[in-house]
């Protein structure tokens, strides 16, 4: 009898948070839905087609900025976050200087970005005596993402089975081989979305790029000669992103319409990193395949990102 | 028969403990020695030291001799990446690689620097065919290895093994995660590839020992009670202890 009693109130307290977390999660998910809505809304009512112009009266030199702000900073930081990470999985060892090491990536991680923005105006502007310039956004945007850039790739690394280490090595694979061979690729799924997330942070950066890559551009569109001074390619002229310029916009913005300019500006950058997400999926699969062979039918979830 | 590895008062400890003791056994060629013992009685350890792949684990050391064809392979000058070319190895969990078919099979001679395209397709035709797995992947050579059976999985890691042209197959447990039809298929292929290799196989399953295997040794607590030829070791041990063990009073 009593051993019934327990079954049951089992049975309701597995209902009872079955329900709780579907409460929860579909909370969240109005939340988004309501939050992207009202942000795709104020930005269609805001919308005209010179809006979108490439010149100072439209956003279009702020979304060319974004995604070559996040291009530059991006081959920046992966390269060392994967180095670094492949390091601490690989190579460390776990000893003293491995313990330091991860300490510093971890206080590198919790740095405010406004702390980052200040010291890469520092450094890449002040003690390189030029002005606010798109190459110093870009390295200060890569100081925030190469500790989770590292973070991700050591836990990317590490969770790939030890078998496939002993049977890579078991057939005369060399450490190199076997890291570039085996665990790399059965590890790119994890890697490729970690490094979706430092995009995704790039995209909406402002605080580290107020001082670095500045809040004006001033680039003629005809001028595709990257050493000019007007040219959009110029690593080294000022380079407002679209996350700067709706900051800027809403804090001393005094054109007419500003307010629609930085609605307009959530909208299309909202759209842009999800445009982004959607196509490094798409590539990401793609690779995926091309390293697996193609998927064998039932085998779908073995072989599922988690 | 010739002798293919001799192995001389081999000791190895993991850091305090001594896992083998004085271990010194000829495996002779083209022939199957299988390995038996209660589980930590050191008989995985010992497979490991002879393509040192001991050498992986922290604070191992090792003394004593491994002859693989009278070349000591503990000596400085051995490449370890070469000896492990020279004496493969199959483990008791199916291993592939997340990548295709063919891949799995390519990935050993490639790191060996094969690459020719023929070479490989020839390689990876031959090995599935060393395995007996040819006719049930040959269509879907590019499909994701994942997708195979447990024993389809342990085939083509044996196949794997065959493509960088071993001489010794070192075999841990392969059939144990396997189910009685596909321990059957391995058994059967054991049977054809001791004809070109030398096999040592390590198996908790003394009915396999006896049904596969030309010569036998059992391991208790670090050595070797007792080796020799199969039939004679489960039909009338020297040892009491081997006695006791094989009709199952202990481990």
């Amino acid at each position: 009898m009593k051993s019934k009693f327990h079954r049951s109130s089992a049975k309701t307290a597995d209902k009872a948070a079955t329900a709780a977390l579907y409460m929860v999660a579909g909370l969240f998910l109005v939340l988004l839905a309501a939050f992207t809505i009202y942000i795709f809304y104020r930005g269609a009512t805001a919308f005209k087609p010179e809006y979108l112009s490439f010149t100072r009266e439209g956003i279009g030199i702020q979304f060319f900025n974004t995604i070559y702000l996040v291009l530059i900073s991006l081959l920046i930081s992966v390269p060392i976050g994967i180095a670094a990470g492949i390091y601490m999985a690989e190579y460390s060892g776990g000893g003293r200087i491995s313990r330091f090491i991860r300490t510093c990536i971890e206080t590198l991680a919790s740095l405010p970005s406004i702390v980052v923005g200040l010291f890469g105006y520092l450094v890449f502007v002040v003690m390189t005596g030029s002005h606010w310039n798109l190459l110093a956004g870009a390295l200060a945007v890569s100081i925030l993402n190469i500790p989770s850039l590292t973070t991700v790739t050591e836990d990317a690394l590490e969770s790939v089975p030890e078998l496939y280490r002993e049977g890579s090595l078991g057939l005369g694979a060399t450490h190199w081989q076997t890291i570039t061979g085996v665990i790399i690729p059965a590890a790119l799924p994890r890697i490729l979305t970690g490094i979706v997330m430092a995009a995704g942070r790039g995209f909406g950066e402002a605080a580290a790029l107020l001082f670095t890559s500045g809040m004006s551009s001033d680039v003629n569109f005809r001028n595709w000669n990257p050493w000019s001074r007007t040219s959009p390619l110029n690593l080294l002229r000022p380079a407002d992103t679209l996350a700067v310029h709706i900051w800027a916009l809403k804090t001393e913005g005094i054109e007419e319409n500003a307010a629609q300019l930085s609605d307009l500006s959530s909208a299309v950058l909202m759209i842009l990193v999800f445009a982004f997400s959607l196509g490094s999926r798409c590539i990401g699969d793609r690779l995926e395949r091309k390293i697996a062979g193609s998927e064998p039918k039932g085998s779908k979830k073995t072989w599922k990102r988690k | 028969m010739e002798t293919k590895i001799s192995v001389k008062s081999l000791n190895l400890h993991y850091g305090e403990f001594h896992a083998l003791k004085n271990i010194s056994i000829d495996i002779p060629e083209n022939s199957v020695m299988a390995l038996i013992g209660p589980s930590g009685c050191g008989k995985s350890t010992f497979l490991k030291a002879l393509n040192r792949m001991d050498d992986l684990v922290p604070n191992v050391k090792i003394e004593g001799t491994v002859l693989l064809d009278g070349k000591d392979i503990y000596s400085p000058e051995t490449d370890v990446t070469l000896l492990r070319k020279r004496v493969g190895m199959v483990f008791q969990q199916p291993n592939p690689f997340p990548m295709s078919i063919y891949d799995n099979i390519a990935y050993g001679p490639r790191i060996h620097g094969v690459k020719s395209r023929r070479q490989l397709d020839e390689t990876v035709e031959s090995s599935l065919h060393g395995a007996a797995l040819w006719d049930e992947v040959k269509d879907r050579l590019h499909k994701n290895a994942i997708g195979l059976s447990g024993g389809q999985q342990q085939r083509l890691c044996i196949a794997r093994a065959l493509a960088i042209k071993p001489e010794v197959l070192l075999m841990d447990e392969p059939t144990s995660a396997l189910d009685p039809i596909s321990t059957m298929k391995v058994e059967e292929l054991i049977g054809t590839l001791k004809k070109k290799y030398t096999i040592v196989i390590v198996t908790h399953n003394m009915q396999q020992a006896a049904r596969i295997s030309e010569n036998t040794a059992f391991f208790l607590h670090g050595e070797i009670v007792e080796y020799g030829e199969t039939g004679q070791l489960f039909s009338m041990p020297k040892e009491k202890k081997t006695e006791a063990y094989i009709t199952g009073r202990f481990g």
